[in-house]
């Protein structure tokens, strides 16, 4: 289905890897495993070196997105007022660590640095919005705002899946 | 030329050199850990950082060259400090467990941490906590002593052009291994184990097979046999300080026989007959219309290549099972029966250069009436473990003769284990075949030493017989990719995986001598010069088998034994489970 994505490019053009990650990337919030191998094979790379590409970069993804993102900023303002704890009791809260994605796909943690909010430090962002000043107590309160959000949505029929 | 002072020592050196070459040309050792001879310097690792007049940082020495009036101290309070540095964030981070280590004496980070007399541990590291990846049948891969120096990628990906491993991830979570983390057995990997011979550390080593062997020598009931094959009788030496190049063919029988085997044969038996059936066969698809051009099988890393990259060229590929696989179809058939043994009494260690060997003999199709044909494969290195341990003073020991029938061997079959010699043996037999008269001059040297790809027509009878040496994996693509298109001019290729043959095979000593490879060479073309009889057809064993046992090469029992049939493994990786 992505034969589209590699017409702009030539075969064999070893140049291409990243702009052919961002790509794929694009199109499915990730980079699938089989896509990595095609990818692999029409640059010529081996699939060690694009998988090692796409594991060196920030920006690319292995595993697709939950419905809600959950960022947790570790700049140096957050971690000195002890964002390492509030990672943590996301991460316990969501029973995944950084990184990953709850089996159900409606949440994943990822880490940032500097969200650029220092002054409200230690600072989370879901999505669109931001906690500044968040507690440790706060954060399954928070949480549950983002899950009886998707049971409401999925009452009314609107959303019945994470995303793809 | 340019010149230069190192050390205070005026220093002319050809322009283009780097500081660490025109260093070492005048006696200085600037130590190295990231440097690989004659691939681009990466200037990953920085402990070759010297001091050069007029630059403020230090400057990697590997990666820097030389220009006129050039000022360089590369032992200044200042490097050395550096230096210290460097080693002891190394030591820092790795497993402190030397003491138990199958490189411990052998190891260049230990040699670093004396050469600088590192007592104390100064810094705190947090260790890496990687499983070892035990899951192919060959080699083990263990994050957790890697120093990531990039060696092993760079032999991997530049040199043998596999490219099964890569860095991934970054910073302290950066690690070389597979894509996805995923075992070597379903990667790219062809088991080379050339990564294994350029890893400073114990990061990469072989499988080991010595509990498997050393069970079967105490089990009562085992009527177990040692092969040797050709390579290694031209490196273990070099395990006991002994010079490169040197023949220990007579003293390796003599160390077998007191560790307890029954019988000690030659490998190189089976390779004369691997010729025999070769050369029939090349000669068969000539005159019949057979595919071509037809590529040599006894490489099993190039097997392995071939089934996972080119698996539509399967057809090309010989049918001949490996040396050592003939061998030990024989020792469990032929022999057992002639010596009224039950073949699954008789266990075969094969004494091999090689890792992918130990993958070779699990695969199942290689077996002799459902029996594996090879029990067990030690490398080099692991045999001159067992020496050690059994208490066996190798350098003493005197020669003995290798057993018979499946001992003897012509010169043509010593030659296996370099880079053109299955090439050479098999033209010598083919001329034979072909003609009924004996080729007088017996020497190819157009096939012999280390260029990348030897090419050559050879004239018999009227016939141009095209063939080509392919020396190392890394340059097999490009005649590959000929075949594929239809376009290749070849009758007869050769492939060997390990540059320079199995003389430089994965299983072999480790250490990085400048000449090791063409002085093992020379040590195999005098084995085969000193030989009376240096043609396949005229070992006497081998004449004696066909009339016995096999018929004639190509016969119907030849190729229910000797031969056997490839997969294509272009989707899917995973396929011998570990012994
Ligand atoms: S064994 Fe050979 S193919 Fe496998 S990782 Fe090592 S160098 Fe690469
Ligand atoms: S595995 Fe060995 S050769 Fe490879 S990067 Fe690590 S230490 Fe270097
Ligand atoms: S060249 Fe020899 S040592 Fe290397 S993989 Fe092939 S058979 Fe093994
Ligand atoms: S460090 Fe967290 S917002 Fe700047
Ligand atoms: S050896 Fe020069 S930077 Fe590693």
């Amino acid at each position: 289905m992505h034969e589209n994505i590699f017409d702009h490019y030539e075969k064999k053009d070893k140049s291409s890897l990243i702009p052919l990650l961002q790509d794929v990337q694009a199109i499915y919030g990730y980079l699938p495993e089989d896509a990595l191998q095609e990818i692999s094979d029409y640059v010529g790379l081996p699939l060690s070196r694009v998988y090692g590409v796409a594991t060196f970069y920030n920006q690319f993804r292995l595993t697709p997105l939950g419905k809600n993102v959950v960022r947790i900023c570790r700049g140096t303002a957050c971690h000195v007022k002890n964002s390492a704890n509030i990672l943590y009791s996301v991460e316990t809260e969501l029973g995944i660590q950084a990184g990953q994605t709850t089996r159900d796909k409606l949440f994943t943690i990822e880490t940032v640095a500097c969200i650029g909010a220092c002054s409200i430090a230690p600072v989370i962002n879901i999505n669109e919005e931001y906690y500044g000043r968040v507690t440790t107590k706060e954060i399954p309160k928070i949480i549950k705002k983002y899950r009886s959000e998707v049971q409401k949505e999925t009452a009314s029929g609107k959303v019945t899946e994470g995303v793809k | 030329m340019v010149e230069l002072t190192i050390n205070n020592i005026k220093v002319k050196a050809e322009e283009g050199m780097t500081i660490l070459d025109a260093a070492k040309s005048v006696g200085i050792a600037v130590p190295t850990l990231c440097h690989l001879k004659d691939l681009i310097p990466s200037g990953a690792c920085r402990i070759c950082s010297v001091e050069v007049e007029g630059q403020r940082g230090l400057i990697p020495s590997c990666a820097y060259p030389i220009y006129e009036g050039m000022v360089v101290e590369t032992n200044s309070p200042r490097v050395r400090v550096a230096r210290k540095t460097i080693v002891e964030l190394l030591i820092e981070n790795h497993p402190q467990d030397c003491l138990i280590c199958v490189r411990n004496g052998n190891c260049e980070l230990q040699d670093l941490s004396e050469k600088y007399s590192i007592r104390e541990h100064r810094y705190k590291g947090e260790h890496k906590d990687h499983a070892v990846d035990i899951s192919s049948a060959s080699l083990e891969r263990d994050p957790a002593k890697c120093i990531l120096c990039g060696r092993c990628v760079r032999v991997c990906g530049e040199i043998q052009k596999v490219g099964a491993i890569d860095f991934i991830n970054r910073g302290f979570t950066s690690i070389v291994s597979t894509p996805y983390n995923k075992g070597l057995n379903v990667s790219d990997c062809i088991l080379c184990g050339q990564c294994i011979l350029v890893c400073p550390t114990a990061s990469l080593r072989e499988k080991s097979s010595l509990k498997t062997v050393s069970d079967a020598l105490n089990h009562r009931k085992k009527y177990t046999i040692a092969q040797i094959a050709p390579a290694v009788r031209a490196t273990l030496g070099e395990e006991f300080n002994m010079p490169l190049g040197t023949d220990v063919t007579g003293k390796l029988v003599t160390g077998l026989r007191r560790l307890g085997f029954k019988r000690v044969f030659d490998t190189n038996f089976a390779a004369d007959l691997t010729i025999m059936e070769e050369a029939h066969e090349l000669i068969k698809r000539i005159t019949t219309g057979g595919t071509l051009p037809m590529f040599t099988s006894c490489c099993p890393g190039w097997v392995k290549y071939l089934e996972q990259n080119y698996g539509d060229l399967l057809e090309n590929l010989s049918t001949c099972k490996s040396p050592h696989e003939m061998e030990g179809a024989l020792l469990k058939s032929y022999f057992a029966k002639k010596m009224g043994i039950d073949p699954k009494d008789v266990f075969v260690v094969s004494i091999m250069p090689c890792t992918v060997k130990k993958y070779e003999s699990a695969r199942p199709e290689l077996n002799v009436e459902s029996l594996t044909e090879v029990d067990a494969v030690l490398t080099t290195r692991e045999l001159v473990r067992f020496f050690n341990i059994a208490g066996i003073e190798f350098a003493d020991l005197g020669e003995s003769e290798f057993d018979n029938p499946l001992g003897e061997s012509t010169g043509a079959a010593a030659i296996f284990g370099t880079s053109g010699g299955v090439m050479e043996a098999a033209l010598r037999t083919a001329y034979y075949q072909l003609t009924n008269t004996h080729l007088e001059n017996v020497d190819f040297e157009q096939v012999r030493g280390l260029q990348d790809i030897k090419e050559s027509t050879i004239s018999i009878n009227g016939l141009d017989l095209n063939i080509a040496v392919v020396n190392g994996i890394g340059n097999a693509a490009q005649i590959l990719d000929e075949v594929r298109e239809g376009k290749s001019k070849y009758h007869f290729v050769e492939v060997m995986a390990c540059p320079g043959g199995c003389i430089n095979g994965g299983g072999q000593p480790i250490h990085q001598k400048i000449d090791k490879v063409i002085e093992r060479m020379k040590a195999l073309y005098e084995i085969d010069k000193k030989m009376l009889l240096r043609r396949s057809y005229e070992n006497e064993s081998i004449k004696k088998l066909y009339a016995e046992f096999l018929g004639e090469p190509g016969s119907h029992v030849s190729h229910e034994i000797l031969h056997t049939h490839y997969i294509d493994r272009r989707k899917t990786r995973k396929i011998v489970n570990p012994k």
